[in-house]
């Protein structure tokens, strides 16, 4: 086998490790995935008939419309959600005995963190869907064709391979699983700070140019178009910038994290 | 990615490593012949396990020349790493999978293929009595089964040199033993072993040569009979209710040395024939013994005998060799 086979097959056994243990292990998932659930019962239910008269263009108004404003910002808070996930599984690793089993073995460089993100991505695509499912049932009803659809989901996909690289990261410069599962907490709150819950017309000045310049404004913005119809314009620019520029800033420092590590281990 | 024939399994020169002020290995020299069990004797904080971390690519040391397999340690850690088993002091399995898919991963990760993985994995299992508990979780296996779990995922892939990290450490006593059955076969099939333990009993069952390591440097190193020959052949611990008696019989008997106010150290096999003439001595002199206890030889003693100090003290500079009374 040439090396790339090697790195393919080796981060394959890994990938395949990470599924058993989600598969095995199925609390964390569902946590993650109830995480945002929560807030979409909460946001449309509780608050959503508040909320929905206060949306002027979008549709009629109440609770209808706010779910269908709500929906794609509940999308990107479970992107958020579940990227929590990998910080914990990669620190779980590295503070574990086998991590330096692998390390005394001929594996390539590299193979376990990608069988962690690639893992985490796909119990991210599944709580995606399972959210999705629950807004459906709840009436959401998107106008978006079968390419936009595919065009939302790969805009999710980016993104949730973005925020697990940074919370690989995270995981990787946690001393323990504990200082692992609170500091990207970040993640979660971010998305208030956007367009994800209300415009960001509403919010005070200061607070709204962070709002409209931080990251999850355009995802949210640009898969709410995709999904619901509305402008979308250099958002999706944004979107995709941002993606791309968290996934490889966060990449090179965990990967750097990774080796370090290796030099770094006493005892 | 072979063993170089001429070449020892292992070689160290010089090996040196310090973390921050703290030096941990300083100048540590070995050579381990192919085929042969070699034990790195120490106490705990000795620098055993940095040196096993060293020697299996897990860290640099800060200097020394290292050859694992005929390959250089920092050189070509990949080919080292190709050759080397490792079981360190924590146990490396994956509590989250069961004891078969903990086999398989090792398996899937040497590249084995699914026919002959799925034969060593099965192999593995009987040779190691695990195949009743293959399906289950690792929350449900005891620690010497875990251990055994361990020792058999280091060897899925027939590593030529292997690593053992106190490999009997916290075991039951019955664990210990089939642990070292284990061992002594593994050798009959010509792989290296390097193990490090705190039990001369375990150096002195297993190895073929030991190295004594005292604040990271080798104070002794040698066959076990050569060893054992420098260590004197255990002593007799006498207490005493009060001090005068301790002193009076500290004069009296030739190499006593008083351990603490109330007790009194005599080098000496405890052989019947010697005790019932130290027994005689103070029953001549009227000295009251409340309670006497005969020691075998231990770590503290080769201790004792190579270093002039016990394990648990701090290192004198100037260490007389050897302290034989």
């Amino acid at each position: 086998m040439t090396s790339f086979a090697y790195t393919f097959a080796d981060s394959a056994t890994m990938l395949r490790r990470n599924l058993k243990h989600q598969l095995r292990y199925p609390s964390l998932t569902l946590m993650l995935a109830g995480f945002p659930i929560v807030f979409l019962l909460l946001f449309v239910y509780v608050f959503g008939g508040q909320l929905g008269t206060g949306l002027g263009g979008h549709g009629a108004g109440g609770r209808g419309a706010y779910l269908t404003y709500v929906v794609p910002g509940i999308l990107i808070i479970t992107v958020a959600s579940a990227a929590l996930g990998t910080a914990i599984s990669v620190a779980t690793d590295m503070t574990g005995g086998i991590i330096d089993r692998f390390r005394t073995m001929a594996i390539s460089r590299g193979a376990v963190l990608t069988g962690h993100v690639i893992g985490s991505l796909l119990q991210t695509l599944a709580v995606l869907a399972l959210v999705t499912g629950v807004s459906l049932a709840l009436g959401f009803r998107p106008d978006a064709s079968a390419l936009e659809w595919l065009a939302a989901a790969g805009m999710l996909a980016l993104f949730a391979f973005a925020l697990i690289w940074l919370s690989a990261a995270l995981g990787l410069a946690a001393k323990s699983v504990e200082t692992a599962s609170n500091t990207p907490m970040f993640l979660t709150l971010l998305p208030f700070l956007s367009s994800a819950f209300v415009a960001t017309a509403t919010m005070p000045a200061g607070l709204r140019q962070f709002a409209e310049y931080e990251p999850f404004t355009p995802v949210t913005q640009t898969v709410r178009g995709l999904l619901t119809g509305g402008p979308i314009g250099t958002q999706a620019i944004a979107a995709n910038a941002w993606s791309v520029g968290i996934a490889l800033a966060s990449y090179l420092w965990a990967v750097r994290l990774y080796n370090r590590r290796r030099a770094a281990t006493q005892n | 990615m072979t063993i170089n024939t001429s070449a020892p399994a292992i070689s160290a020169r010089a090996v040196r490593k310090s973390f921050g002020e703290h030096v941990v290995l300083d100048g540590v020299d070995l050579t381990v012949t192919e085929g042969t069990i070699f034990a790195l004797l120490g106490p705990n904080g000795a620098g055993k396990t940095t040196m096993v971390r060293i020697l299996s690519t897990l860290i640099a040391a800060d200097a020394g020349d290292i050859q694992v397999g005929g390959h250089d340690v920092s050189g070509d850690p990949r080919a080292v790493r190709a050759l080397i088993g490792v079981t360190g002091q924590f146990s490396a399995v994956d509590n989250l999978l069961t004891g078969e898919e903990n086999l398989r991963l090792m398996a899937d990760l040497r590249h084995l293929g699914r026919q002959a993985g799925r034969r060593r994995i099965a192999e593995l299992l009987e040779r190691f009595d695990l195949t009743g508990a293959a399906r289950k979780p690792l929350s449900t296996y005891s620690g010497g089964m875990r251990r055994r779990l361990d020792l058999a995922m280091t060897l899925v892939g027939d590593p030529a040199v292997i690593f053992l990290d106190e490999p009997t450490t916290g075991l039951d006593p019955r664990s210990r033993r089939t642990m070292w059955q284990i061992i002594r076969e593994l050798v009959t099939g010509g792989v290296t072993i390097f193990l490090t333990t705190q039990y001369l009993d375990e150096a002195d069952q297993l190895a073929d040569r030991v190295a004594v390591l005292d604040h990271g440097r080798i104070v002794a190193e040698g066959t076990p009979a050569e060893l054992k020959r420098r260590i004197p052949g255990g002593h007799v611990q006498l207490q005493f209710a009060e001090p005068d008696a301790l002193h009076a019989a500290a004069a009296m008997i030739p190499g006593a040395t008083p351990d603490d106010q109330l007790t009194l150290q005599v080098p000496g096999d405890g052989s019947v024939a010697s005790l019932r003439r130290l027994l005689n001595e103070l029953d001549d002199t009227s000295i009251d013994v409340e309670h006497l206890s005969i020691h075998s030889p231990d770590l503290d003693d080769v201790f004792f005998a190579v270093t002039g100090h016990a394990t648990t003290e701090p290192a004198t500079r100037q260490e007389e060799k050897v302290l034989q009374p």
